[in-house]
């Protein structure tokens, strides 16, 4: 015995056996434990009730459907509620951080000073009361007989959000969706091909000139027959009939966390626009590049990638973030997992499938990220941060 | 040096300075122009409606409607309900003496003269010992008033310090042990972190609140809010503890050799040369970190607890202050700002100063 704890080699050893053991033993516990609270209140485990209806109704859905439906679908539709709300939100977001990051980083300080207020204020207010407030703005809008209405074909009101949408069947627009992206994967692949001639010039602007054209004939042989291309939004009696709806609750939501997430991704784009050497700037200048194209050209493409590692993060961040959807009553998929477990009570099961979406969603938003990250790194040229 | 070779560069005069960043070209003068514009109209709009146009007594709640501004009376009628919850009306002062304890401790605890371990910890428990005594009663007198009938802004505080409180020494535990030589201790507490920073914290608060109880003994339980209180602490510390890791890391492994060869034992090398680098390299991200923790204690809400955003939905929820939705929701807010607002600007502060310190 005394030789075993004599060498540091074999205290080492044993230390870690026991520690392993001991979650081990925590791990065995609980598992013991919700056995017997389950017998208990006399619930089976495993996955059976996915195949039971669920009949109970909720807010919103990207999909038709209905209260008979299976738990199964119906958490598929909370994920995808997820995904619809998350992709709103990150893309406004985007769009807001690139402008807030351009403004911070202006020469003109005044006008510098309005995206420091915009940042302040809205990152330093939590995302829930936020979202609280614009919900509550929203919904207590004018009914839709007293819309706000935008040249008659967008209206805002207490309902939501109405717009006009293209008579258009489903399965096309994944067609032109599936398109866009073949062509995209195919431009490298044709780089290498061409090695760089000018024929790929060519081909890649026809390209480009065909993609549209291709897509706009995929959208006319769609056409819904006997319908307008175009459904417009139109006011019958109560409320509107035709267009498509945007609810308060998803709204509310998107702006929320586009405002949110628009401060702190302004935040990160300005970090990157101001990392870019000095040295890089003044070799444009030297160069007699216009200062258009040095931003273009210079410190645009040496920020985007210098931000992208902190953007990954603050996306996953943003689309955790998208939980706090219920407090105001938007089906996503914590909405759809937590109704499910009142009525099911099948408790374990269902906060798995709910972990697992939300590790399916990290790792996305995490393999899409890196791949761009690597797609445009530029050889021999490490932004440092 | 003589003064013939000591020369001041040339510095711009001010008004230079202003003429360059914002009347460098007519385009720009353009944009200076309107960006005051915009200013100066967002300004006067809301000073306007938050102060000029404004009702702030509670009895003069029927002018209202036609004064066009803010209406502070609800927040004159009901600014108890948002800042003490259901908390007994004749001890309110409990509460308030309680938040001003915790306030000072965590303003005291920014203070560099503070800034040990001993001197913290003292502080902190010495804080939130009192805050807890003031809160809960039982003792010199006080009437007991049990968690459940907390709430408001004492409630907000109350999560935030003892988050932080149980929180702290965890993330440091966290971070050492994933840095451990032992691979299996080592893989476990990597383990441990990314599970709980891959999940929303809300899940991680429903499952403290909801689910537990199936699968912890009974003696383990505890209150709800207790348990809500740890899960949140677990979630923080897995957070924070990645902020220390990343100050361990870039500490030279010269200082730990060093330790080393000077003989120093496992945890003096911990406590008195790694630790103390750890944190100063970190210090902006710590802090970071507890700035995104105050106002994720609005989150709490959805798990059913009365604190500071949940209880201001009440104060507008009956009768006729319905209306006033507006006026709650910017008060609230502004008690955030205030506090958030605050703490960043102290990291920016640090972050600022210890740049200059690295030279």
């Amino acid at each position: 015995m005394g030789s075993i704890l004599g060498s540091q080699k074999s205290r080492e050893i044993l230390f870690q056996a026991v520690v392993l053991s001991i979650v081990a033993a925590l791990l065995v516990t609980m598992v013991v434990n919700t056995r017997a609270s389950l017998e208990a209140q006399s619930l089976t485990t495993g996955f059976g009730f996915l195949e039971r209806s669920t009949g109970w109704d909720f807010s919103f859905s990207v999909l038709p459907y209905s209260i008979s439906d299976s738990y199964s679908k119906t958490i598929l539709i909370g994920f995808l509620n997820t995904l619809l709300l998350g992709f709103l939100g990150i893309s406004l977001a985007t769009l807001i951080g690139v402008a807030v990051g351009l403004i911070r980083t202006s020469k003109n300080g005044l006008f510098a000073l309005l995206g420091t207020v915009y940042v302040e204020t809205f990152r330093n207010v939590p995302l829930i009361l936020q979202a609280i407030f614009w919900y509550s703005i929203i919904s207590r809008l004018p009914r839709p007989k007293q819309a706000l209405s935008l040249g008659d074909t967008v209206f805002l009101s207490g309902r939501g959000l109405y717009f006009p949408v293209f008579n258009i069947a489903l399965w096309s627009v994944a067609l032109m969706l599936l398109l866009f992206i073949v062509w995209l994967f195919f431009l490298p692949w044709l780089r290498e091909r061409l090695n760089h001639s000018s024929s790929y010039h060519v081909v890649k602007r026809i390209g480009w000139l065909l993609l549209p054209i291709a897509m706009l004939v995929i959208g006319y042989l769609a056409r819904i027959p006997d319908t307008p291309l175009l459904d417009m939004p139109v006011l019958k009696g109560l409320n509107f009939k035709g267009g498509m709806r945007m609810p308060p609750e998803l709204s509310a939501l998107v702006i929320a966390i586009a405002l949110y997430g628009g401060a702190y991704i302004g935040e990160v784009f300005r970090a990157g626009l101001m990392s870019v050497p000095r040295g890089q700037i003044e070799a444009g200048f030297v160069n007699g590049l216009k200062p258009f194209h040095i931003f273009s050209r210079i410190r645009l493409p040496l920020a985007i990638r210098a931000v992208m590692p902190s953007l990954t993060n603050q996306y996953v961040q943003l689309m955790k973030a998208t939980t706090i959807g219920i407090v105001i009553g938007f089906s996503d998929l914590f909405m759809i997992i937590s109704t499910s477990i009142n009525q099911s009570g099948q408790t374990l099961e269902l906060l798995a499938i709910l972990m697992l979406g939300f590790l399916l969603i990290n790792l996305s938003i995490a393999f899409v990220m890196n791949s761009i990250n690597r797609k445009i790194a530029i050889k021999g040229y490490e932004v440092k941060d | 040096m003589t003064d013939a070779t000591y020369k001041l560069p040339p510095q711009t005069p001010f008004l230079r300075k202003i003429q360059n960043s914002l009347f460098s070209s007519p385009l720009n003068t353009l944009l200076s122009i309107a960006t005051a514009v915009f200013f100066i109209f967002i300004i006067v709009k809301f000073v306007d409606w938050a102060f000029l146009s404004s009702i702030w007594h509670a009895e003069d709640e029927p002018l209202c409607k036609e004064a066009g501004g803010a209406c502070w009376s609800v927040i004159d009628a009901r600014h108890r309900i948002i800042f003490f919850g259901l908390f007994p009306y004749e001890e309110h002062w409990r509460s308030t003496v309680a938040c001003a304890v915790m306030i000072t401790t965590i303003v005291a605890s920014c203070i560099p003269w503070f800034w040990s371990a001993a001197k913290l910890s003292t502080l902190w428990l010495l804080g939130f010992c009192t805050f807890y005594l003031l809160m809960h009663g039982g003792l010199f007198g006080l009437s007991v008033i049990t968690p459940e009938r907390w709430g408001g802004l004492a409630l907000t505080i109350f999560i935030f310090a003892a988050v932080s409180i149980i929180g702290m020494p965890l993330s440091i535990v966290l971070a050492l042990g994933r840095r451990s030589k032992l691979p299996v201790i080592a893989r476990l507490f990597g383990l441990f972190i990314d599970f709980f920073r891959s999940l929303p914290l809300l899940t991680i608060l429903f499952t403290a609140a909801v689910i537990t109880p199936f699968v912890l003994p009974g003696w383990l339980q505890g209150d709800k809010l207790y348990r809500v209180i740890v899960g949140f602490a677990i979630f923080f510390a897995c957070y924070q503890a990645e902020n220390i890791r990343a100050g361990l890391q870039a500490i030279p492994s010269g200082q730990d050799e060093a330790g080393l060869t000077l003989g120093l034992k496992y945890m003096q090398r911990v406590t008195r040369i790694q630790l103390p680098q750890a944190f100063r390299n970190s210090l902006p991200s710590i802090v970071n970190q507890f700035v995104i923790t105050f106002k994720e204690t609005s989150i709490v809400t959805i798990v059913g607890f009365f604190e500071i955003l949940a209880s201001g939905s009440a104060a507008f929820g009956t009768g006729k202050w319905t209306v006033y939705y507006i006026e709650v929701y910017v008060f609230i807010a502004t008690i955030y700002f205030i506090f958030v607002f605050s703490l960043s600007r102290y990291g920016a502060y640090l972050e600022r100063k210890l740049r200059v310190g690295h030279g």
